[in-house]
């Protein structure tokens, strides 16, 4: 692996007593694009602005080609940002907020104009040079914002939840548009989001954080289908928990579910062999409580008796339908809870039914005690 | 089942609301105007004696009495104005960094400050102006244009301060931080966005001072009488001899620098950035 352009070592950070980011490491690679993926007041934008000199670090170091950058004043570690709220400077025409960091550099007027003209160019916005920032629409301002960050060129793009303001419509044409115009400049990008789908869109690596610590650093695909802990999981999408008992097998692993009348599957716990993916810690001689996640849309209810094979089978009975476009999102009720499966045809309520989840779409992870004193609650 | 909810003003004639607003805006004119319009008329009164409800003889003899040199309204109009503009550059030299460092929340004490430039406003005026009199006679800056401008000050802070301290809190401190983030000193980035941002509700502050030091009259009296004569002390005279008539024509001149002040200011905020003033 190439050297990285940033390593984060051990970076602490806190309000006063309140200690928001617990120790983070992290190695980026120059010209990748990272996603901070979390919920709200996990510490995401704390560690961006971190990075951008707006927030004290309590402890740990930033190195930016191996130098130490925590002591340097925002303006001189030669990062930009776009922030969520652009930031653009309503005094300042559309040439003069792009410019502005050229100007701070010193560049001729005449070198400035023919910059700025370029960028417009190529964020769309030829011709919009003298208009007022207040005149333009949502998606334009984001342009803006981004043209101005652009514009000093620099070698590394803080992006602080920068589509979250725009139209359904707007953000999906932005996200392809940023990560079109990161490629083609070689910038190594770091994205701020609580959005998982555009994470993963976007970025080459994304990075899980949760209460201020790394839960995963992974490929968009290895962290969707291999989540390393229950909140990785739930977080991307795999929400539905059934608490189970599993034990080694020959096969590789036998799950049951002691709550309901399911029949115990036993699957390899190989992925590539559509087997279930398993914790390391989830599994051992002896039976172990353990929670499997699964997600709505990669379970599928059988509304016949037929055995499906290779698949863990929960029978229940419908509560709830609703239209997704797709298909139809049913909440089921089972002995052992009630959980959310997608089916393609309409189903009634009460209609009795088998949820079918295959063995390649369930993660096993040990029981969170934790979880089962929340679940009696 | 249930009858639609009629409300009370939609039950009502439209002309009866209409009617309504009418009254009071005619209300509020009077309120507003009625003064004003007894002192135009003073103005042009040659003689007007109780219980007539308008002048006997209208006419403009007393303008020229009060435009005579020697009855010095110009040369006190000169003085206010002259004091006014040092009152408003002064005041803004010291509620820029002032308001500024109010503004931040860091700022130890932040209330004691903003209590300090409140506290002379909390005393009776004429108390304070007699005991800065008196410190300014030690310090000879009685009957001076100086004393009388740090005079009016005092009284101008308390607004002008707390307006830019509003201002300056109110720009979006993300917009400072993509300066400082593309490359400019902390220094820079306030000239060129924190100021510009604040400019209006400054600007606001300084209209608002400029009139204050316009109308000021019992600290002009104890710090400048009589050295130092503005326009409210010649105006005051005038009133105390009966003489209306000067009171009035005075009165409107010191409208002439309000006005005038307001559209210089005016020239440089659009509208819709003043209307911002304070949000």
């Amino acid at each position: 692996m190439t050297e990285p352009v940033i390593s984060i070592r051990n970076l602490r950070v806190a309000y006063g007593d309140n200690e928001v980011l617990k120790g983070i490491d992290l190695a980026i690679a120059p010209g990748s694009f990272i996603a901070l993926l979390g919920a709200s007041g996990c510490g995401k934008t704390t560690l961006l602005r971190t990075l951008a000199g707006f927030n004290e670090a309590a402890g740990g170091s930033i190195l930016v080609d191996g130098k130490d950058i925590l002591a340097l004043a925002p303006e001189r570690r030669g990062m930009a940002m776009v922030f969520q709220s652009y930031a653009l400077w309503s005094h300042m025409n559309v040439a003069q907020n792009i410019g502005y960091g050229l100007k701070l550099r010193g560049i001729s007027k005449p070198e400035i104009a023919e910059r700025v003209t370029k960028l417009l160019a190529m964020l769309g916005l030829q011709g919009y040079e003298q208009r007022p920032v207040a005149e333009l629409s949502g998606g334009q301002r984001q342009r803006v914002a981004l043209g101005r960050a652009l514009a000093v060129e620099p070698k590394i793009l803080l992006l602080d939840e920068p589509l979250s303001n725009l139209d359904a419509r707007i953000r999906l044409q932005m996200r392809h548009e940023i990560r079109s115009i990161q490629k083609k400049l070689g910038l190594t990008a770091i994205l701020v989001t609580h959005d998982r789908e555009e994470a993963m869109v976007m970025a080459d690596q994304v990075v899980i954080l949760d209460q201020g610590r790394i839960a995963q650093i992974g490929t968009p695909e290895e962290v969707f289908q291999r989540p390393s802990s229950p909140f990785v999981a739930s977080f991307m999408g795999a929400e539905n928990i059934v608490d189970c008992v599993a034990k080694r097998s020959e096969k590789g692993i036998a799950i049951s579910v002691p709550k309901s009348q399911a029949s115990t599957l036993e699957c390899s716990t190989d992925a590539a062999a559509d087997g279930a993916c398993v914790a390391e810690d989830a599994m051992g001689e002896a039976p172990r409580p353990v929670q499997v996640h699964f997600r709505s849309e990669s379970a599928f209810l059988s509304l016949t008796e037929t055995a499906v094979s290779n698949a863990l089978q929960l029978p229940g009975r419908v509560a709830q339908v609703s239209y997704l476009g797709s298909g139809y999102r049913c909440e089921i009720d089972t002995d052992c809870g009630s959980f959310f499966v997608d089916h393609p045809t309409r189903v009634s309520p009460d209609d009795v039914v088998t949820i079918c989840i295959p063995a390649g779409a369930l993660h096993v992870f040990r029981m969170d005690p934790a979880r089962t004193v929340a679940a009696r609650h | 089942m249930n009858a639609p909810t009629i409300s009370l003003a939609s039950r009502m004639p439209k002309w009866v609301g209409a009617l309504v607003r009418g009254l009071l805006i005619v209300l509020l004119a009077v309120a507003i105007f009625g003064p004003l319009l007894n002192m135009l008329i003073w103005t042009v009164a040659e003689a007007w004696y109780f219980p007539n409800k308008l002048p006997l003889r209208w006419g403009f003899q007393f303008w020229g009495r009060v435009f005579r040199p020697e009855a010095g309204a110009m040369t006190a109009l000169w003085t206010s104005v002259l004091i006014a503009m040092m009152t408003v550059v002064f005041s803004l030299l010291v509620s820029i960094p002032a308001g500024y460092a109010l503004s931040r929340r860091t700022l130890p004490l932040r209330s004691v400050f903003l209590l300090v430039f409140l506290l002379p406003q909390a005393f009776p005026a004429i108390a304070v102006h007699m005991n800065i009199a008196r410190i300014f006679y030690g310090i000879g800056l009685n009957g001076t244009i100086w004393g009388v401008m740090l005079v009016h000050a005092i009284q101008g802070l308390v607004f002008s301060v707390w307006i830019a301290s509003a201002s300056f809190a109110a720009v979006n401190q993300e917009q400072v931080e993509a300066a400082r983030n593309l490359g400019a000193s902390p220094w820079r980035a306030f000239m060129n966005v924190s100021l510009p941002l604040a400019a209006p509700g400054l600007m606001a502050s300084a209209i608002f001072v400029f009139l204050i030091s316009l109308d000021e009259f019992s600290g002009t009296f104890f710090v400048g009488v009589p050295d130092v004569r503005t326009l409210p002390l010649t105006m005051l005279n005038a009133a105390l001899e009966g003489n209306y008539q000067i009171a009035s024509i005075t009165a409107l001149l010191l409208l002439v620098p309000s006005i005038a002040f307001m559209l210089f200011v005016e020239k440089f905020l659009k509208a819709d950035v003043l209307a911002k003033v304070g949000t």
